[in-house]
């Protein structure tokens, strides 16, 4: 994991940025080997199974469908995607990984923790493929979990907020109210209370499962959001996938601050809102995607439980836009602090 | 008069076969617009199901059928029950809860969350039926507004009683035990929920109450028209409490195959969505308990047959939705028409007799 220096973690980032361009063609174009920059396909077959969204969702899943596109590329995969449908029953979870083991896709990457019963199922069922899964801990001999430590990522731009607000009180906007969101927002508190212990944290989820549109409805983003700021904040962070949107949307309108999530969304949001993100808290989902994927072109599969996490820039925040410059030492303390361990962020 | 009968079973099979061409040929123009191998589509979606999808079709079709005929005891009362979805979701997680807690041995764990979650879809229901009855509260506007309200209080309450597994995202409640489960049926290799038997007494059940009891005709009369059913002495306040409480009851049922045959637990991954499916399918089945049974089979055939085409073909399963979207608003369609049709052969058939029967008698005299 060594490998997987800042150099790799930025390369990683500009190729999410570019998705879609060059060597990151969309899969089901089956013509990423016609590029000049990819090497030819080999006799590996990767299939992955998305979450709700799907490819397209500027957040997690294009996150991940990055880091499957590189390796299709780099490491000369054959790649196939499907994606969740919302609501669905647990059988068709299953039914989807099925298919891609019967289709002869081989490893199998589930992104999302909504298919940890389902890898678990039919990882057992087909001891001789192997399978990933993106943010759960579900075991097997064959199952390699991508997990992050999102609260150390969620703690610097915490750390980033508490130092830049005027006003001394900043907001969080959750998605969907869930164990994994809930973690993104107890990393965000304590950054923000370990600059300032007194700093008043506002906080808000979107919806409750089963209803999963709070990662997807700006409308209701944006209503949060302006409630906050409203209420006296400056900087909002968000970690609701599509429904940042409707944050950044309430920040540049009333010239306040946004904090993006997941990718550098000062890159990806609607050009007219960029100049309001502050920063973003990156989960490089794409890095741990191409790593287990390089490990399986070494013909040597990660297996267990794989943790991305600061030391190995699996998470981390950007500085596009130069907003951050300023207290760039200071983030930097408290990363190396965390990273040495003389800090431990709490994940609930 | 088998003449007449006939005609009767050809317009009876007229109308969803009508509406099955209209989807067909209407999902075949999105398919050849978005530039996709519709033929292809077709293929896969009208080929014969593997084993796997057999069982996975039966399965899905038990879980609709029960949410249908949820809905269609309220259709045939005239009351729109929009609000199974919510209900089916409140007494699926409160009878996981029970269940889960296993305050009782075995099977008669399962007969007690039955109930449970019977009760409280029951109960769920009776807050739109007692609004409509005494504050005349539209029972369309209430149900939704009381599955938004579900999936709070839902969310609230798994939040309280969830168990956590470390490292997992997921939330639910305590497993079942494995003795309180219901053990699957063999079926092709695979095993289908033993729900299914379950699914099939609700459906006789429902046919005989609506048929063949003074209650049934009462609902029947307060549906087709409430001032005549008002003047026949029917108290139709009370038959709205119930019809509303009876179906919320049957709502309570539609997770139970999925909790007592599949997940075990009431958790954030639970399948949502099926009380509106419940919606289509009763439509579709004209509230007949055969016809539901037709139309649930129909969508989930739909549904598992769509599947594999991300994988095989490239193309969205969300076609599947298009069609079964068309499926439904054709078939509305079509009962009209063919009713009209109907009716215009009736007047013919009746024109015609008066007439034999005048020239008859101008004939004698």
């Amino acid at each position: 994991m060594r490998r997987l220096n800042k150099l790799t973690a930025v390369a990683a980032v500009a190729a999410l940025v570019f998705a879609g361009a060059g060597c990151a063609k969309k899969s089901t174009d089956d013509s990423a080997s016609g590029s000049d920059d990819c090497v030819e396909k080999g006799d590996v077959k990767v299939g992955m199974a998305f979450d709700v969204g799907g490819r397209g969702d500027q957040s997690f899943n294009d996150s991940a469908a990055a880091g499957l596109d590189k390796a299709a590329c780099e490491l000369g995969f054959e790649v196939k995607d499907a994606e969740a449908q919302d609501g669905e029953p647990e059988s068709a979870r299953e039914e989807r990984l099925q298919q891609l083991v019967d289709a002869g896709y081989n490893p199998v990457i589930a992104v999302g923790f909504a298919y940890s019963a389902a890898v678990g199922k039919v990882a057992a069922a087909n001891p001789d493929v192997n399978f990933a899964i993106v943010d759960d801990a579900v075991e097997g001999d064959n199952i390699t979990n991508l997990l992050f430590a999102e609260e150390q990522g969620s703690f610097l731009v915490g750390a980033a907020a508490a130092l830049k607000t005027e006003t001394d009180n900043i907001g969080f906007i959750g998605g969907v109210d869930t164990e994994l969101i809930r973690k993104f927002e107890a990393g965000y508190r304590a950054g923000a209370e370990a600059v300032n212990p007194d700093i008043k944290i506002q906080s808000v989820y979107l919806t409750n499962p089963p209803d999963f549109s709070g990662f997807a409805d700006p409308a209701k983003g944006n209503t949060a959001a302006t409630g906050m700021f409203d209420k006296g904040a400056d900087i909002v962070y968000h970690a609701a996938g599509g429904s940042g949107g409707g944050l950044f949307e309430a920040a540049s309108e009333q010239g306040k601050w946004a904090i993006g999530v997941d990718s550098d969304q000062a890159k990806t949001a609607d050009e007219s809102v960029r100049d309001s993100i502050l920063t973003s808290m990156l989960k490089n989902i794409d890095v741990a995607v191409y790593d287990f994927l390089k490990s399986v072109a070494d013909g040597e599969p990660k297996t267990g439980p794989q943790v991305y996490d600061l030391s190995v820039d699996g998470v981390g925040y950007s500085t596009t836009g130069g907003h951050v410059d300023d207290i760039a030492d200071q983030l930097e303390e408290y990363k190396q602090q965390i990273v040495d361990g003389e800090i431990t962020v709490p994940s609930k | 008069m088998t003449d007449s009968r006939m005609t009767r079973i050809a317009l009876a099979v007229a109308a969803p076969v009508l509406a099955l061409v209209t989807a067909f040929v209407i999902t075949s123009v999105v398919l050849i617009l978005a530039g996709d191998d519709w033929l292809g589509v077709w293929g896969q979606i009208l080929s014969w199901p593997s084993n796997r999808t057999m069982v996975n079709i039966v399965n899905s079709a038990t879980v609709y059928y029960l949410s249908a005929v949820a809905v269609a005891i309220g259709f045939r009362m005239n009351l729109f029950n929009i609000g199974v979805d919510g209900q089916y979701r409140v007494a699926s997680f409160a009878a996981a809860w029970v269940a889960g807690e296993a305050w009782l041995p075995g099977y008669l764990n399962i007969v007690l969350a039955l109930l449970a979650g019977m009760f409280v879809g029951a109960m769920w229901a009776g807050i739109a039926g007692l609004l409509r009855v005494t504050r005349g509260v539209s029972e369309v506007i209430s149900t939704i507004m009381l599955n938004a309200i579900a999936t709070a209080v839902v969310a609230y309450f798994l939040r309280k009683v969830a168990i956590r597994t470390e490292g997992s995202n997921i939330i639910s409640t305590k497993p079942i035990a494995e003795e309180s489960r219901i053990p699957g049926i063999p079926f092709l290799g695979g095993e289908i929920y033993g729900f299914v038997v379950v699914a099939v007494l609700v459906g006789v059940a429902y046919w005989v109450v609506i048929n063949r009891t003074r209650f049934g005709f009462d609902l029947r009369a307060a549906g087709q028209n409430e001032s005549a059913a008002v003047a026949s002495g029917i108290d139709v306040k009370r038959m709205i409490l119930v019809t509303m409480l009876l179906s919320g009851a049957a709502a309570g049922l539609v997770g139970m195959p999925l909790l007592f045959g599949q997940d075990y637990a009431y958790g954030s991954t639970f399948q949502s969505g099926l009380g509106f499916a419940g919606i289509a399918i009763a439509l579709l089945g004209r509230n007949h308990p055969v016809g539901i049974a037709l139309g649930a089979l129909l969508f989930a055939f739909l549904d598992q047959q769509s599947n594999p085409l991300q994988i095989l073909l490239d193309v969205s399963p969300d076609i599947v939705k298009v069609t079964q979207g068309v499926i439904v608003l054709a078939v509305v369609i079509a009962y009209e028409v063919v009713r009209r049709y109907g009716v215009r052969i009736e007047q013919r058939q009746v024109a015609a007799a008066l007439d034999a029967e005048t020239r008859e008698k101008e004939v004698s005299a």
